[in-house]
């Protein structure tokens, strides 16, 4: 079976979140760099995988898909029975809500309150030599604090996000938080205790450790 | 069987969504309303739901979830039959493809259309004037989404292929919304579009779910 291919830089988040299910189910893989700075992402050809000239594409054969978290679900689900990991649990209606639960939060919660700070504190200061912006870190470290403390609550209860076993939820949550713990605010979590513990047994994987390696907080 | 619970106002897009997904598995349901006004949402039976305070939350016997999108899915995985078969979860390629596109939805889709929703609807309610610079972006970012849909519906009936799924269901509440503001001629540039747009509103489900809705 050839190895499946996923476009885009390899320090990328949205790369990474790919890159981590691959890890960890132990599919061949490869990753193809996409120049973003000559545009290559809004070349005909990766046009061609994503409509949208956005990054990450993914090819397994035939099949071309798009948007970071679809592709990592069509992972999962195709390697994970082999390699003996159930992430998503779609044979449990119970446990699989709620990972699509934490998965949507992580979407539409955790990450737009998180990744401004990356994003002004790393992304932006390296890539555009513009400074941070302080007004939109401190509103989004507001924002964050009162994401934290549901968090807190929930992981005080389980060890993980969905219930007690690892899943699809809280690997999406690494990509993100690895660069905010190179920002100045990365103590923050420092607060939320279980949030932090959650973390730490997460950046200790093997799967993330080795994805991270190619995520430098130096950019 | 209990019927299921859908907690929040009947006339959110968001419960929308959710409802859509029950009427078209033929599901018995329960909207169970929760005033923000007097701020029920932040209360602590209403937490206890949503830890977020958000609507909609749901509830299935024990199972509590909130997050329409989840939501959605369980009911489709729940009540899935050989005719309802909305997430295609059984065909690796398929249910990758609705996967796609209800993402694209959720990140592209989504951030472009609810700025004209509630810049139109919203704003006013509070007293407000709508910030027509702000509808102006959000309308060039729809196009340019809107031509990426028109190539893709010009050559599959529906979104993640010739089947109907939720990746075209999770379009309908803000769309729906859209469609009644001065910028709806916007979609008669993309003809594939306004043609599975039409196709949609003319579900059952679709129709039942627009029934219930408050008048504007």
């Amino acid at each position: 079976m050839a190895p499946v291919k996923v476009f885009g830089p390899a320090m990328s988040t949205n790369v990474a979140r790919i890159l981590v299910c691959l890890e960890e189910v132990g599919a061949e893989y490869e990753v193809v760099n996409i120049d973003m700075q000559a545009k290559e992402h809004k070349s005909p050809e990766h046009l061609a995988r994503n409509p949208f000239g956005q990054i990450p594409a993914f090819q397994d054969g035939d099949i071309v898909l798009f948007e970071s978290r679809a592709i990592a679900k069509y992972v999962l689900r195709k390697f994970s029975k082999s390699a003996g990991v159930d992430l998503l649990r779609e044979g449990d209606l119970k446990e699989a809500a709620m990972v699509d639960v934490w998965t949507e939060v992580e979407a539409h919660t955790y990450n737009p309150a998180l990744s401004p700070v990356v994003y002004e504190c790393l992304i932006y200061p390296a890539m555009r030599g513009v400074p941070t912006n302080q007004k939109v870190v401190e509103e989004s470290l507001e924002k964050l604090k009162k994401v934290l403390d549901v968090y807190e609550a929930r992981l005080s209860k389980h060890d993980y996000l969905a219930g007690d076993f690892l899943s699809f939820a809280d690997l999406n949550h690494f990509p993100y938080t690895h660069y905010f713990m190179g920002t100045p605010h990365a103590s923050l979590f420092d607060a939320y205790p279980h949030v932090k513990a959650w973390w730490e047994r997460l950046a200790a994987r093997p799967s993330v450790k080795k994805i991270s390696a190619n995520m430098p907080l130096k950019f | 069987m209990a019927p299921v619970k859908v907690f929040g106002p009947a006339m959110s897009t968001n419960v929308a969504r959710v409802l859509v997904c029950l009427e078209e598995v033929g599901a018995e349901y329960e909207v169970v309303d929760v005033d923000f006004d007097a701020g029920e949402h932040k209360r602590p039976e209403h937490l206890a739901r949503n830890p977020f305070g958000q609507t909609p939350a749901f509830q299935d016997g024990q199972l509590m979830l909130f997050e329409s999108r989840a939501i959605s899915r369980h009911v489709l995985r729940k009540y899935k039959t050989e005719e309802v078969n909305l997430l295609r979860e059984g065909n690796l390629q398929e249910s990758a493809l609705v996967d796609v596109w209800l993402d694209v939805e959720a990140h592209q889709y989504n951030p472009a259309i609810s700025p004209i929703i509630y810049q139109h609807y919203l704003i006013p309610m509070r007293g407000g004037t709508p910030d027509q610079k702000l509808i102006s972006k959000s309308m060039e970012k729809m196009k340019k989404l809107l031509d990426v849909y028109e190539a893709r519906l010009s050559k599959f009936k529906y979104l993640a292929g010739d089947f109907v799924s939720l990746a075209d269901l999770s379009h309908f509440p803000y769309t729906y919304y859209f469609m009644a503001t001065p910028y709806v001629s916007a979609f008669d540039s993309y003809p594939s579009v306004k043609a599975w747009w039409e196709s949609l509103m003319s579900r059952p489900a679709v129709q039942k779910v627009i029934s219930q809705l408050p008048k504007q």
